[in-house]
Order: C-alpha cells, then structure tokens, then sequence
C-alpha cells in the first residue's frame, strides 16, 4: 500500500489546509479509502463467529459518519476560501473513542446498553477540536465502557486488530483509537486513560499517546468508568501531533468543574526546545513486575521483557547524549500496589457510575413482559450489560460494603496517597532526585494474541502495572514509540512527569523522536499497510 | 484458601446489583471475583502509617485552580426533545415504567 495524503502528519495536514495547497475533502477522501482497505467487516452487536478475514484487518470504527465528516471538510475548504481560518487543526481526520458524547450520533460505549443511545449534546473535548477545524470521521471502539486492556470486552465484535499484527490486541481500552491512528485511518484519536488506557494500546500499537494530568482535559460528555482518575488525552502519530491536539482540547470548562484553571501553554510552540540539563529518572520498581500467581495467589516478582527493558535504557542514553542528566535508582516504592488499589477504587466508583443505566430513561430495555419495575430493572441490566460491567458492579458493591468498607476502601485511597507521595518525592525542587520527568517501560510485554488473556480478569488487569500508578497520582504520562521487538511488534517507552508538566513531557518526547528518526525502525510500517 | 465471596454474599451482591445471572455466568463471575481479591490482599500486608491520609484524587485542587461553581441560574434548554427521544417508552411527555412495588410501612 503507498503512502497517501491520510499518512501526513496533523501538523503537516493542518498547515497545508490553512495555506490553500490541500483540500480538506481531498484528506477525507484519501482517509476514507483507506478504511475502505484496512477495516475489514464492521464491529456489530450480531454474534460473533469468527471469520477468515477477521485477523487480517483493523475493525475500528463502531460508526462511520461520513455524510457529517464530507459536511465539516466542505465547511473547512470554504473557510479558506473565504479568506479565514478555519482553525489550527484544519482538515486533520479525526476518530472519537466511543465514550464520547458527540450530538446525533450514536455513543455506545461499546456497550448492548448503549447501543442506540444517540447523543443529544457533544463533550467539551470533541466540540473543541471540531470548532478547530477538526473533521471527525466517526466513532471508535474500545472496551466495553472502557473495561479492559485488549479492546476484547466490546460488545461490537470483530474486536480491532493490531494493525501490526492483526492476530494480536491492539491493547486497550482505547484500542479503536491507537489502531485507526497506526493504519492511517485517522491522523488523531480522542482516548481516555483511567489505568493506561490510552497509553497502553498506544504502545501496543507504535503510536504516541498522551494522558494528561487529571484536570487538564474536561471530562464533560465522557461517559464515566471511574470519575476520580478518567482522562481524556490525545493519541497521535508523532509528538507534535499530540502536542497539537493537547493544546486545542485543555483547559477549564463551565460544565466541568473538575477541569483545573491552569493556563494552557503553547506545546507545539516550545516543543524544539532542547533537554539539556533536564534530570530524567530511571526507578528500579518500573523494571520489574510484581503479581500474584493466578492458581496460589501468591505474589510472584519477574524482570520486565528484555527488549522492553533495553528499550528503555537505549532511550535514556538518547536523552544523554542530548545533554539530559540520567538519574538512577530513584525509589518509587509503591509502583506494585497501583493494581491491587485500583482493583477497589476504579470498582467502588464504576457500580456507582452504572446504576444510571436502568432501561428507563435511555439505552436498553428489556423487550419481554416483567412483573414490575424491579424486574425491569434487573432483566434489562442483565442483557444489556457484558460480563465486564457486571464484574466492576458486584466487586463495587463488596468493597464498599459497609463491612468491608474500611479494609478494603478506605484502605484503597490510603494506599493511592503513598503512590502519590513517590511521585512527590521523585520531583521536589529541593528532594534527592529532583527529577523532570521519569522514564520507564510502558508495559511489561508487547502486543499479545487476541483470547490469549481475555477471561482471565487479573491476568489483563496487570498489563495496566507500569501505567496506573499515574492515574492514581493524577500526573502526565506519553507513550512513545521506542523500537520494535524481535517479532516485529513495537516497544513503548514512558515518560511521566509532575502536575501539568505536559509541555516538559512533550518537549523530552519530541528530542527523542528527534534522536531517534534516522533508526530504521522507523521507516517500518504496521503489516496491514504491506499488503 | 477459602473462598472470600460464598455463593450467598455472591446472591445477595447480585440483588444489590440489580442483576440476573444464569448460573455458568454466576460461576464465572464469582470465581474472577474471588480472584481479584487475592490481587487485593495485597494491600492488607502493608503497614500504612497514621499520617496516611485518604487521596480521593490524585492532583490537589488548590483553591488557585479550582473553578468557581458557577451562578445558580436557571438556563433555557432546546434539548428535552432530544433527551426524550432516547426513553424506551413514552406516553406523551411522561416516560413509562411497569408497576412500581411498594411496601407498607408499619
């Protein structure tokens, strides 16, 4: 497959667009070509039987909206044609997580309860970008109201492919999002990151993916999973995208009281700036795994993937030669309970989040005769829900129930203060390590194989280890592309930073990008662009 | 190791739930269940020390960052047509439900 208009950079769409030598039409028509040859058979709530051409493909986009994404790109090249400008991301294709509100079209959250919900209102984060110039070609799929790491909880199945590796998950749960940005489908995603949920699949798929610090993005018109720690971010082909994106969408918002009033600086603009002097971290805790065993549940402890740990430590040479200051051994003790304390607090506060769907108001209702509201209630919640929903549900009830609320709850946010306190620690001005930014592995392995984990719910938790301590703290976190494996499958890299460092994070991210464009695996394409 | 959630707190947490389960899903369910709470007993080994607070988020909301709530005003809305058309079942403007059972209070 040659490289088409829909493989240019945001930054390069946008800048064309706005200059009048690239039509917006002219990218949506090269994007939708090529999800004409990537996507495969749509996800649809039909069961799922497995089909020949179902692990050579991408399967994406839950819904398409081509007749409003052909609207937007019009209104876009007649802006530049009048003269004006119609906005920093002109043009740019754009896919949203189908967690968003987006008004007069579907938003399902992956979800048989949702499935003909259709937004009557658009989420902050979604209107921004489209107010920018932004054409949005659809929604994509993700794990069932974003529970899981693999996008396999979906109740729109065939589940998205790998784009390098169709075979494998994407990751998850913004799995619709990182594999439509690697195949070229989409220039941008909106994700959402509550344990690594955009930077996971993102490294899982060689794409850049951002979750900002809890605030910095609105959460209003996001359908919430756990309100505490959900954060939308961008997912992106390179930094300057990310950047790109990040800036558009942050900031404080009316309708979500929760997005902080912190001045949004101009990422895109400081993004060349050099690393020197920067201290970059590296913490032995981020190097190694420790789970309990699935038969004993006793706690195991291994080494992080070889690759994936050279990976890391290439990078951090990078970074020096760069003039960044390395900065071993920093202590980030309580990286290992992030799971076991998210297992209760993401649970307490996703039952809490899902007794709104009742068949009453909207989304499913079971079509049978019941007996009486209660009934109605429970059938309706029974067929509308996965298997997902109703594991967080029951688990949300037990932890908090009044007998156990102390030891298990309480005790949870306890812990998330000592994980918080790593971080503080790692980055005080005036501490030991007086880190910038740390540097560690984004997951512990690469792409897996689609039903090589999903079923076993602990197993698919922990690939979210090296990821959910920066949800609990509410820190930046990017994933970085940083290699391939010896299977071909790419190797994420992360950086993690102190509150509302994302333009320091970006900044390091792009001087690696930089460093690193001239490696060959770079010039590397997913295998559904090679055939 | 005996199992944390029996069969009976396993009913009784799928009432609270409003759920219905056929029986191969309850098993399932309550044994991932019981699973994840051997991932969760790893928090009972650790020694929290009194000065460990609860975090109920993680970024601390400075009163410098934080938003103001905004004027209690009332706002005309065009959406209710909207939000309307989304119910299941309506009579009129008034959504439908099945019989609501109550129970007297002595």
């Amino acid at each position: 497959m040659t490289t088409a208009l829909c493989d240019l950079s945001a930054v390069e769409i946008a800048r064309s667009v706005r200059e009048g030598s690239l039509r917006a039409e002219q990218v949506l028509d090269s994007a939708l070509e090529r999800i004409r040859a990537v996507e495969g058979r749509p996800p649809s709530l039909e069961r799922y039987e497995l089909q020949a051409d179902d692990r050579s493909k991408v399967h994406a986009f839950i819904t398409l909206t081509e007749a409003r994404a052909r609207a937007q790109a019009r209104a876009v090249d007649g802006t530049v044609a009048e003269g004006k400008d119609p906005g920093v991301l002109a043009g740019v294709p754009l896919g949203v997580k189908d967690i968003f509100c987006v008004a007069g079209t579907p938003s399902t959250a992956g979800s048989r309860i949702l499935a003909n919900f259709v937004a009557p209102y658009t989420a902050t984060p979604v209107a921004r970008l489209e107010a920018a110039g932004a054409v949005t070609l659809g929604k994509v799929n993700l794990d069932e109201f974003t529970f899981g790491s693999s996008n396999e909880s979906t109740a729109f199945r065939p589940p998205p492919g790998n784009p390098w590796d169709p075979g494998r998950v994407p990751g998850g749960s913004s799995g619709g999002s990182a594999a439509a940005v690697a195949a070229g489908e989409v220039a941008l995603s909106l994700g959402t990151d509550t344990a690594g949920s955009i930077r996971q699949p993102a490294a899982f798929c060689g794409v850049v993916g951002m979750k900002p610090t809890y605030g910095r993005v609105s959460r209003y018109g996001l359908i919430a999973f756990a309100s505490s720690l959900d954060c939308p971010g961008p997912v992106a082909r390179t930094v300057g995208d990310a950047a790109l994106m990040l800036g558009v969408m942050a900031g404080a918002d009316v309708h979500d009281a929760t997005a902080a009033l912190v001045p949004v600086p101009d990422y895109l603009g400081g993004l060349e700036q050099d690393v020197r002097g920067l201290r970059i971290g590296l913490s032995p805790d981020y190097f190694k795994l420790r789970y309990p065993d699935p038969q004993t549940g006793e706690l195991r402890e291994q080494p992080i993937t070889p690759e994936i740990e050279t990976a890391v430590r290439s990078a951090a040479e990078a970074l020096a030669r760069q003039g960044a200051e390395i900065v071993e051994n920093v202590p980030m003790p309580n990286t290992h309970l992030g799971i076991p304390a998210y297992f209760v607090i993401s649970r307490v506060e996703a039952a809490s989040n899902l007794h709104r769907y009742d068949g009453v108001k909207y989304g499913f209702r079971y079509p049978g005769p019941v007996s009486d509201l209660k009934e109605l209630y429970r059938k309706s919640r029974a067929a509308g829900f996965g298997r997902q929903p109703k594991l967080r549900i029951l688990m949300g009830m037990y932890v908090s129930a009044e007998q156990y609320e102390k030891g298990y709850y309480q005790r949870a946010l306890r812990v998330r203060t000592l994980i918080r306190r790593d971080f503080e620690q790692a980055f005080d001005r005036v501490g030991a390590h007086r880190l910038d930014a740390l540097l560690t592995a984004t997951t512990p392995t690469t792409a897996f194989e689609l039903d090589a984990v999903y079923g076993d719910s602990v197993l698919m938790q922990y690939a979210d280890l090296l990821t959910v301590p920066a949800d609990h703290a509410g820190v930046p976190g990017i994933s970085l592309p940083a290699g391939l494996d010896a299977q071909r499958l790419p190797i994420g890299i992360q950086l993690l930073g102190p509150d509302f460092s994302e333009a320091r994070l970006l900044q390091i991210g792009r001087a690696y990008e930089r460093q690193t464009q001239a490696e060959p695996w770079r010039a590397a394409r997913p295998k559904v662009l090679s055939q | 190791m005996t199992e944390a959630i029996t069969a009976e707190i396993f009913r009784h947490l799928v009432d609270l739930a409003a759920l219905e389960l056929d029986e191969s899903e309850a098993e399932y369910l309550r044994a991932q269940l019981n699973s994840q709470l051997k991932a969760i007993r790893e928090l009972e080994a650790i020694t929290l020390e009194d000065t460990a607070g609860i975090t109920s988020h993680g970024v601390p909301y400075t009163p410098e960052i934080s938003s103001l709530p905004r004027d209690d005003l009332p706002v005309r809305s065009d959406l209710a047509d909207a939000i309307l058309k989304q119910a299941p079942e309506v009579d009129g403007r008034y959504l439908v439900v099945p019989d609501i059972p109550h129970t007297e209070l002595a």
